[in-house]
């Protein structure tokens, strides 16, 4: 009984242990906890704050980071921001969004089936997985239980991110950096890009900078993982079916060797 | 097979007796699959059953990934993208497949552990485990390979490291790297041949599983008395085993199910914890991630491969003595394949003359202390080799040698076993045969068996 509860405290430990993997990325510094509508295997994306988070993307981000791998056409996939297809068109429309046509050699009005355009014109990163490519939390001591119990804390990062400017600035062979204290190493080149009202939202929630900060990382969110709420759904359709065939399975395996224990139970020997 | 006696197939209609004179395969899953079975096997004994899942598991969500990835350096990441995102549950089959390599790793290594604990290796049993050791070596490769796949930073590096390994071989290391690499560096011709690969080796291991099943069946089962099914009459060996249909597959379905429970909720809830957040980022020659890290499975052989570092006095004197032949970097590749080696060797290395280390009463401490090292060794893997670490890690590769080269052999010698049970059946009802009080063996009231 100790072995079996040794060895399967052990497998435990390797499933805890195994995420010191993520401690290694270059470490983040202070990233706070915030609470997503989207975490733990209950947690749904909040319609409305991916709208938003969208609307702070389109108007804020979008100027220098693309969103390469997103299909404009998901906007009205199911478990994302809801929209329909009439109104992903005029969200196209409205924002005057376009992507280079290969075959046109030119740029063109986008269409729900092309990607978000690719932005490199600054050297920026790529959002469309940026909420999984950083972790926010690792350890303690590389044991990896603080993702195991608070996630992996990429959308945590990217809010940290965009709301702990230090107000600091350094100039770097020509460029200005930005004291940041959740960016490695504390200097970002990205200038602070959000500020009180730098969006009107449009159902009236007040556009502080933590919000917008917490909407356009629900987005990313989003964007990174858009099937996020179907894949939780299948996990708890998986868990509950097959702990049914658990119990089912216990009990045949029990009623089956049922009449084998009770034959050395009983005093003659076994025939 | 198996040299137990038992009941075989017997042709009854004449449409069998047909088939059977021409091909006996009918024949042949029958005694596969009514196996005598040491009626004593703990739920250690589950984990092939599992490995076999997984395997087919593995092998049929790949079939289906590779219908939509692109092995382009310019593509892969895209393809990996545009599974997740536009192929029909092409997300799940991914998470299914990603975290399966998890799985299939766990499972090996209780599967591998059970193995030395019980003494599974052992005569008559080294082929099977010869065999079990090229399958996880395989494994190894497979998995490696996979991981390069989808192209992100931790792929890309980490074969640059892994493949760097075979640069340190003295002399030809440089040939050889190029030739796996097909090419200066880890480029385009590295991706394809990785694919090809990553698709071929798991029909080996499928290959290489049907023998090494093939081997434990024709000596039997080990159990965990490590005492040898009576096969002096057929009697005798039906009071010590039970077929394995439908006693084992029931019970060995009943412990899947359960796993796949943990599973699913890994795949659903937190498909990502078991990954690197870099490999989210396509893949740059130009930037190296801060630490280079290798998937959890690999870690105590990573922590091994860096623990014999250029300080260690040993790594000193053999450069040494081989005029720098064997450098620090090559003499960490030995370590690192060594480990593996020994373990491979373990059949004559241990000199016990009892089989399972339940009646080895020194053998459990430094078997359990083998088992903390190997999460020791692990975690120092995923640490930087800065500060303490490469201490730790190099106490614990220590440790991992001494246990094979020095305890094993030692404690065959100078340990003094108690006495196993005589058969199977003795420890079987004297594990089932109390009643509830605890009064072991024999009541006075016999009750009607249920039957």
């Amino acid at each position: 009984m100790l072995r079996k509860l040794a060895l399967s405290s052990a497998t435990a430990a390797t499933l805890a242990l195994s995420s010191g993997a993520a401690l290694a990325a270059g470490a983040a510094g202070h990233v706070e906890d915030y609470a997503f509508s989207f975490e733990g295997p209950f947690g749904t994306f909040d319609q409305v704050q991916l709208q938003r988070g969208l609307q702070v993307y389109t108007q804020v981000c979008m100027a220098c980071h693309g969103l390469r791998y997103v299909p404009i056409r998901t906007l009205s996939d199911e478990g994302g921001p809801g929209f329909t297809e009439d109104e992903v068109r005029a969200y196209i429309e409205q924002n005057f969004i376009e992507v280079y046509d290969p075959e046109l050699q030119d740029w063109r009005a986008a269409t729900p089936n092309d990607n978000f355009p690719v932005n490199d014109s600054v050297g920026a990163p790529d959002l469309s997985l940026m909420t999984k490519a950083r972790a926010g939390f690792s350890g303690p001591y590389g044991l990896g239980l603080n993702p195991l119990f608070r996630g992996m804390g990429g959308p945590e990062y990217v809010a940290s991110l965009l709301t702990h400017y230090t107000g600091s600035e350094r100039e770097e062979f020509g460029s200005v950096l930005y004291g940041n204290e959740t960016f490695p190493g504390g200097y970002i080149s990205m200038a602070p890009p959000l500020w009180e009202g730098a969006v009107e939202y449009g159902d009236g929630t007040e556009a502080t900078e933590e919000q917008m900060a917490l909407d356009v990382a629900a987005f990313l969110t989003w964007a990174a993982e858009p099937k996020l709420m179907a894949r939780k759904q299948m996990g708890f359709t998986a868990v509950l079916l097959l702990g049914v065939l658990s119990v089912l399975l216990y009990l045949s395996n029990k009623r089956l060797w049922a009449p084998v224990k009770a034959r050395v139970k009983g005093s003659q020997p076994a025939e | 097979m198996s040299g137990i006696p038992h009941d075989h197939y017997e042709p009854k209609s004449n449409a069998e007796k047909w088939l059977h004179r021409r091909l006996p395969i009918v024949s042949l899953m029958y005694d596969t699959l009514m196996i005598p079975t040491p009626k004593n096997l703990n739920w250690m004994w589950i984990w092939g059953i599992v490995l076999v899942f997984t395997l087919v598991l593995q092998i049929v969500t790949g079939i289906i990934l590779v219908m939509h990835y692109t092995p382009h350096v310019d593509m892969a990441f895209a393809s990996v993208e545009h599974i997740m995102r536009n192929v029909n549950g092409g997300w799940a089959i991914r998470y299914i497949h990603q975290n399966g390599a998890s799985l299939f790793f766990i499972a090996v290594y209780l599967h591998i552990f059970r193995g030395l604990y019980y003494g599974s290796y052992k005569a008559p049993r080294e082929v099977t485990w010869i065999i079990g050791m090229l399958i996880y070596l395989m494994m190894m490769g497979t998995a490696f390979m996979g991981y390069v796949l989808p192209w992100g930073q931790m792929s890309f590096w980490g074969a640059t490291v892994i493949t760097g390994l075979f640069g340190a071989i003295p002399f030809v290391g440089e040939a050889i790297q190029t030739w796996l690499l097909g090419g200066p560096a880890v480029d385009n011709a590295t991706l394809n041949r990785f694919l090809s690969l990553h698709y071929l080796l798991p029909f080996v291991i499928l290959g290489l599983v049907i023998v090494h099943v093939w081997a434990f069946h024709t000596t039997g089962n080990n159990n965990p008395t490590g005492v040898e099914v009576r096969r002096t009459s057929k009697k005798e060996a039906e009071a010590d085993t039970l077929p394995f249909w439908p006693y084992f597959v029931v019970k060995d379905l009943f412990a899947l199910a359960v796993i796949l429970v943990v599973f699913f909720a890994i795949v659903g809830f937190m498909p990502n914890y078991l990954g690197h957040p870099d490999n989210y980022i396509e893949a740059n020659p130009l930037v190296t991630p801060a630490h280079i890290v290798p998937e959890w499975y690999f870690l105590p052989f990573y922590a091994i491969l860096r623990a014999f570092d250029g300080e260690v006095w040993l790594v000193m004197l053999v450069d040494f003595l081989t005029a720098g032949i064997v450098d620090a970097k090559f003499f960490g590749v030995v370590a690192m394949f060594g480990a593996i080696i020994v373990m491979a060797l373990v059949p004559w290395l241990d000199t016990s003359s009892v089989r399972s280390g339940r009646y080895r009463p020194m053998f459990k401490w430094w078997f359990w202390l083998f088992i903390v090292n190997f999460f020791v060794l692990m975690w120092a893997g995923a640490m930087p080799a800065e500060g303490i670490y490469p201490y730790i890690a190099l106490i614990g590769s220590a440790y991992w040698f001494a246990y094979f080269l020095v305890i094993l052999p030692l404690l065959g010698v100078i340990e003094k076993p108690t006495t196993p049970p005589a058969t199977i059946e003795e420890d079987f009802k004297a594990h089932y045969g109390k009643d509830h009080d605890g009064h072991g063996g024999v009541t006075a009231t016999a009750p009607t068996p249920a039957e």
